[in-house]
Formats: C-alpha cells, sequence, structure tokens
C-alpha cells in the first residue's frame, strides 16, 4: 500500500497536470525548489498554470523557466525582483499577480492545509495589501481577515524521504516546502535520497507522509547559488 | 570601527556604523535586504545576539570560507551564510509566527520614503519597479522595533524623509526609529516626530534643508 506512493518518473508524477491548473511550490530563491518536477511540468507544456510560490525562479531556472516558456496565466508570490522576465511579463499585462506578503503566504497555505479557511493579521494594515480585505479590531489593533490558499497540485523538494511520503528538509531549503506539501489537493514531493521505510527516526521528520501523495527521487541536482558569498580565510 | 564609520566619506558607511549602536547583546534581530545586511558584521562581538533569516534560520553566522559554501544554507537575501552553533532552522510559517508573534526584538530594514506619522514605503515604485514587499510587511508589523536606515534624499536631491509618503506604503505608523547620514529621529508612540541626533559634522540647518517632514527637537537640539 505504502509503495503505492512511489512513482517511477517524473512523466508520471506530473502526468496529470494540465492546463489551467493551480501548482504550490516550494522554495526560496534557487534554494529548496522541486527543479526536477518543474523540469518536467515545462517539458509537458502545459499552459495558463496558476502558480503560487514565493518567488519565480531567475530567467533561465527553477520557475523562471515556466514564465519563459509563457505557461503561467497568474502568479502568487511575495518577492519577484530577480526576474526580468517577470518583471517585462508583469508590465505588459500579460501576467497576473497577486502580492502578498511572505508570512501572510505562508499562513495562507498553512491554513488551506489545516482546515483553517481563513485569520487575521496586522501585516499590512494601511497598505494596497489592505484593500477590499474585512478587516476587525481585537483588543484596539486592527487586522485584516486572510483566506486560505490551497491548490489542485503542491511541488515540493525535500533532502530525504520514504515511501510513505515522510520528508526531512536539510538548513533552509526547508522554507515553504512543508507548507506546499499541506497545501496541495496532490503533493507530488522529490527527495535527494528515498531511505527505506523506518530508516528516518520518527522524531525528526519535518513533513508527515500524511501530506504527501507522491514521491520520487531525483538525481543530479544542480542547487545554482543566487548569490555566493564568501570570506577570507 | 564604530568611530572610523561615522566619520567615513560614504554616506552609506556612516549610516551602517550608525545603525550598529542599535544592536544589544542576548536579542534576537532580524536584518533586511541590502544596506541592513551589511549590520551583520557589527553583531559579531554582541555576546548573545542572535540574527533571524525569515527564510528559516535563527542564528545567522558568518559567510563561509570559499569551498564551504553550501546552496542549501542562505540568508534572505539569498546570500551564502553559515549557521552558529545554537542555531536552529524551521519553515517559512513558524519564521513569520516568530515576527507576527513579537518574538523578534528589533527589524532594520532599509526605507525608499519614511513619512513624519512613522509610516514607511519601500517595497514599490508604481509604473517602474515591482520587487514585491517580501517579508517587510509581516516585520514592520510584528517586530517589537523597527528602525529604518536610508539614505536622507533621493539620488536627484529630492526629499526622502516626507511630510506623506508618495510611494505605496509597506506599514503605517510603523517605524520607532529613522538613521540616516544625516540625523536620527524618533517617532514617539503619541507625538511627533523628533530629531534626536545629528550626525557628526552635520548641522541642524542642513538638516532642516534636507527634510520635507515637520520635526520636533529633541532635548539638547536648539533652534538657530
Amino acid at each position: 500500500m505504502s509503495a503505492a506512493k512511489v512513482v517511477g518518473s517524473f512523466v508520471e508524477a506530473v502526468a496529470d497536470i494540465e492546463d489551467r491548473a493551480t501548482l504550490i511550490v516550494g522554495g526560496f530563491g534557487l534554494c529548496g525548489v522541486p527543479e526536477k518536477a518543474i523540469a518536467a511540468v515545462a517539458q509537458k507544456g502545459v499552459r495558463e498554470l496558476t502558480v503560487v510560490s514565493n518567488n519565480c525562479g531567475v530567467d533561465d531556472f527553477g520557475l523562471g523557466v515556466l514564465l519563459a516558456n509563457g505557461q503561467i496565466a497568474r502568479m502568487v508570490a511575495s518577492y519577484v525582483g530577480e526576474n526580468s522576465i517577470f518583471e517585462a511579463q508583469y508590465m505588459s499585462g500579460e501576467l497576473e499577480v497577486e502580492l502578498v506578503p511572505q508570512g501572510t503566504l505562508a499562513e495562507r497555505l498553512r491554513a488551506a492545509g489545516a482546515g483553517i479557511p481563513g485569520f487575521y493579521t496586522a501585516t499590512g494594515v494601511g497598505t494596497q495589501v489592505a484593500e477590499g480585505k474585512e478587516s476587525r479590531e481585537f483588543d484596539g489593533r486592527t487586522y485584516l481577515l486572510e483566506r486560505a490558499l490551497g491548490g489542485e497540485f503542491a511541488l515540493v523538494k525535500a533532502w530525504r524521504g520514504d515511501a510513505l511520503g515522510n520528508l526531512v528538509y536539510r538548513d533552509t531549503a526547508r522554507n515553504f516546502n512543508p507548507l506546499a506539501a499541506m497545501a496541495g489537493a496532490v503533493t507530488i514531493a522529490e527527495v535527494e535520497e528515498l531511505v527505506d521505510v523506518g530508516e528516518l527516526d520518527p522524531n525528526q521528520i519535518h513533513t508527515p507522509g500524511i501530506f504527501v501523495q507522491r514521491i520520487l527521487v531525483g538525481s543530479g541536482y544542480e542547487k545554482p547559488i543566487e548569490r555566493l558569498r564568501v570570506r577570507e580565510a | 570601527m564604530g568611530d572610523r564609520g561615522l566619520q567615513a566619506p560614504d554616506a552609506r558607511t556612516r549610516i551602517v556604523a550608525r545603525a550598529a549602536l542599535e544592536l544589544r547583546e542576548g536579542t534576537t534581530v532580524n536584518l533586511g535586504i541590502g544596506m541592513p545586511t551589511l549590520l551583520a558584521a557589527h553583531a559579531d562581538g554582541l555576546p548573545g545576539l542572535l540574527l533571524h533569516s525569515e527564510n528559516g534560520l535563527l542564528g545567522i553566522g558568518p559567510y563561509p570560507l570559499a569551498g564551504d559554501e553550501d546552496p542549501d544554507l542562505i540568508n534572505a537575501g539569498k546570500e551564502t551564510v553559515t549557521a552558529v552553533a545554537g542555531a536552529s532552522f524551521f519553515d517559512s510559517a513558524e519564521s513569520f509566527a516568530m515576527i507576527r508573534g513579537g518574538h523578534i526584538d528589533l527589524a532594520i530594514l532599509g526605507g525608499m520614503e519614511v513619512s513624519e506619522q512613522g509610516d514607511l514605503a519601500n517595497w514599490m515604485v508604481p509604473g517602474k519597479m515591482v520587487k514585491g514587499m517580501g517579508g517587510a510587511m509581516d516585520l514592520v508589523a510584528g517586530a517589537k522595533r523597527v528602525v529604518v536606515i536610508m539614505e536622507h534624499r533621493t539620488r536627484d536631491g529630492g526629499p526622502r524623509v516626507r511630510r506623506e509618503c508618495t510611494l505605496p506604503l509597506t506599514g503605517r505608523r510603523v517605524v520607532h526609529r529613522l538613521i540616516t547620514e544625516l540625523a536620527v529621529f524618533d517617532f514617539p508612540p503619541r507625538g511627533a516626530m523628533t530629531l534626536v541626533e545629528l550626525a557628526p559634522g552635520v548641522d541642524l540647518e542642513e538638516v532642516q534643508h534636507a527634510t520635507e517632514a515637520h520635526f520636533e527637537l529633541g532635548a539638547g537640539l536648539t533652534g538657530s
């Protein structure tokens, strides 16, 4: 039964993603991005996607590839400053964009997975983000009602996983991945290492397998570094 | 470094040197992207100061040695970093629970405009630039103390310290302190924007000339 989650190829993993699907995608910048699943979606050529992700990759890597292919119609993100194709498509009106404060985005995903339809936050009060949103005062402070944000598919990347879909992330490559995993109706997890069930310490699992529907191992991760900074010895 | 930095010819170096005096032992601090990131070097010597990175790290360490860089370990500016002993990693929702929940003592952010009400604009120039707010709106709404550091005027010499912000806001009445190369201003919860320090070699007239906002004079600062 558990082995039913393990799929044989990335082509198979994304086979039922169709035009106009909503994809929730983990990663922060180029760190912890599901690069193999994104490449498979690019190859499949599905169009008019709604993509929810903190960033939109760079021009030639990560979600930037889907953007360059014209596959994304709508993007929900918090920060898109590193991508000139994004800026051009947004300015021309080709790409519909919803900018969401980063913490609100994370919580909207978590809420979707947790069965919470909305929550109140002080983030964005008095700004453009508040436009059209219900607000309410609690204990003398104003808060905005923000809605949960889920989607048909989530693409996530972890360090290690098992056939039950249990996931362990590494360092800051965790970021939005656990929340994307919670928010997707079908969550596709790619891992650097697929280990035997029982090998992961239950105390150390970050995403319990219940949030993961498909899992497969990727090989030859590029993991490009966006801004290399080093110090003198 | 402190004194020399405060006298440096470069405005940004002077701003960073002054902002470094805001860092305290035993506190948790989030440094924004750009000029605020330069403050990390000043945090080294302060016992118990932990730097928070909103992408999921509490306890940012120095940049790695060449060859030790790890693509899985970056700061919110997407730069390769290290983690100090005692650091922790977490997901973005937990990271922003720290911010939104008031667990971060101090956030130091860059700015484009600050108004005399303590409003901040730092994420968008309509029609020209769209980068997104990232975590800035969450930080100004949730951190216990918000310090903005920026150059006092635009590159064209126009005002940044304004009566009202002209750019889309990041937060309304959120700034506690503004540090520029000319001066330091505070925004008390009840009361007006107040000039509390002049930078070395800067006189009040120069600040008044460069500032569109109306402000009061703090203790020890008198009008000409």
